[in-house]
């Protein structure tokens, strides 16, 4: 079983999460070919090590989190709360939080992230 | 003479490679007492191959075996880093059908199909090729509809394949819970009479002994560690064992296809999730079919031996690990009960996982690459030993000839540049 410690709930089963995927930079809808819309789409690194990627917590915060994880061998790093990159579906201007956990710890900031409203 | 462990008289060098499997044959050194000659043989590593093929896998070592058999190639060496048969060859539940959703998908899966039918006369080994019929349940108006569209698009193709309803289900498999206040009731089926089950060691054992007879080497334990490019072409490959050069390099992994081909430069859209499976105790014959649900996530079929054995779809993330889990299990359980509540008292024996590389279309990805001399057979999802066989003819044809085959024009990877996917999910994925 893997345990991913979300930022908001602390320590909990996979099963509770959604796996949303490699933290990957969309590019301009705008400005983007086709080839390299097609490569944000389809191609991913898919390493066999360690690997930073998105998480939703479907059956708790129903936040989206970032997690840095072993693939070979699941062993989960860090879990902390996504920037606006890591949210599918937003990706505006792809600045990236630095790391909201702290300031959402001390009752301060909402993240600032996608996702359904809670 | 010397005696072996079991007690059994052997006679050395007096066996003869390959040697011929027969009743008659059996019943000759039955009286003789001549040993066995081993099923294939082990070679020194040379050099340089003309071909060299990573993974020893069905898909492989058929490549390996129709390159020989076919195109009269023979410097071949197959690589595995493991023993052979040791990844998803060994690991999937072994079942076979053609009742795809696409006419592509359709012509290429009956393709392999017919090959099977007719693979233990070719290789002369006994592959236990069972056509007891496949049963894909619909438990929804949607799947029902989907499973009208694919039955029309296997009978265009030639494909055997038509919806039946509950009763007709009932008489195929009696202990399914075909009543309408199950919690997810059947409405109906796809039933595919072609399909079936194998003996999926006996079939990479088969193409390994072909492939050795005919000058193929393979080596086992033998792990590849780079592939050198230069002028965009393949010049060879680096291994644990040294070094080889060789102009071609057939990539015929899986799980770890996306590492082996970042070797070589190349990236594809394959993303690496395992898939677990288990087998019961074995129990008195009652299940005659192969039977699959989408929407429990199951497939089960019983084995000459009386074992039932369970897939599911792949785990809902990416890992190389092959560690079973207990949500799986738990899961699996619960679905394969909701199907026959008569099974409740079996126990489980094992499970176990193997890892599929998934394409964003539920398709695999065959053919040449940007760099010269690098071909893949890779992407095969949870359907790739079905394919083995088409797969390596047609691997074989486009090493011998140079052009793509015609059967495989669809699966290239600029499909994914081009846009040209080809949707195989309604048909592919058990988890839709």
């Amino acid at each position: 079983m893997i345990l991913l410690p979300c930022p908001w709930c602390g320590p909990r089963a996979a099963t509770e999460f959604a796996h949303i995927g490699e933290v990957s930079v969309r590019p301009d809808p705008g400005s983007a070919t086709p080839a390299q819309w097609r490569g944000y789409l389809y191609l991913r690194a898919n390493p066999c090590g360690w690997t930073s990627e998105t998480w939703y917590h479907r059956m708790g915060c129903r936040r989206f989190i970032k997690v840095e994880r072993h693939t070979e061998t699941n062993e989960v790093r860090s879990a902390t709360a996504a920037g606006v990159a890591e949210v599918p579906g937003t990706g505006a201007g792809m600045t990236e939080i630095p790391d909201a956990t702290a300031g959402a710890r001390a009752g301060g900031a909402e993240i600032p992230a996608g996702g359904p409203a809670r | 003479m010397r005696t072996s462990t079991n007690g059994h008289r052997q006679s050395p060098g007096r066996s003869h490679y390959p040697a011929r499997y027969s009743a008659a044959e059996l019943f000759r050194r039955g009286l003789v007492s001549e040993a066995w000659p081993p099923a294939w043989q082990q070679q020194p590593m040379k050099g340089s191959y003309d071909v060299v093929i990573v993974g020893g896998g069905v898909h492989g070592l058929a490549a390996a075996y129709y390159l020989a058999a076919n195109h009269g190639i023979t410097d071949v060496a197959v690589l595995d880093k493991g023993y052979m048969g040791s990844g998803g060859s060994g690991r999937n539940t072994a079942i076979l059908r053609s009742n795809y959703l696409t006419p592509e998908g359709v012509r290429f899966y009956d393709r392999s199909v017919q090959l099977y039918q007719r693979l233990a006369t070719d290789l002369d080994y006994n592959v236990m090729f069972s056509q007891r019929g496949h049963l894909t349940l619909a438990h929804s108006d949607a799947s029902l509809r989907t499973m009208r569209w694919r039955a029309e698009v296997n009978k265009v193709e030639g494909v055997d394949s038509e919806v039946i309803g509950p009763a007709e289900i009932k008489q195929l498999a009696p202990f399914l819970d075909v009543s309408p206040a199950a919690r997810y009731p059947v409405m109906g089926a796809l039933w595919h009479p072609p399909g079936g089950i194998i003996r999926h060691d006996a079939v990479v054992w088969g193409y390994a002994r072909g492939a050795s007879a005919r000058g193929v080497h393979i080596h086992q334990n033998t792990e590849v560690t780079g592939i050198d490019v230069a002028g965009g072409r393949v010049r060879g490959v680096r291994t644990s064992r040294g070094d080889i050069a060789t102009p071609v390099v057939l990539n015929a992994t899986a799980g770890w296809s996306t590492l082996i081909s970042d070797m070589a430069g190349v990236t594809m859209p394959v993303m690496t999730s395992p898939l677990q499976a288990a087998v019961t105790e074995p129990v008195k014959p009652f299940l005659s079919t192969v039977i699959v649900s989408g929407t429990l996530h199951v497939y089960i079929s019983q084995t000459d031996r009386g074992e039932l054995v369970f897939g599911a779809s792949v785990d809902p993330f990416t890992s190389y690990s092959m560690r079973g889990s207990l949500e799986f299990i738990e899961g699996l359980a619960g679905h394969v009960l909701e199907l026959m509540p008569a099974l409740g008292k079996v126990r489980l024996l094992r499970q176990w996982a193997g890892l599929c590389d998934m394409t964003p279309d539920f398709s695999p990805i065959m053919g040449k690459t940007p760099v010269d001399g690098f071909l893949v057979d890779v992407g095969w999802g949870t359907y790739g030993f079905k394919a083995g066989p088409v797969s390596g003819e047609a691997m074989a044809q486009c090493i011998a000839s140079g052009q793509t085959p015609d059967i495989i024009a669809a699966f290239g990877l600029e499909r994914f540049g081009e846009g040209a996917l080809v949707g195989e999910k309604g048909a592919a994925a058990v988890g839709h």
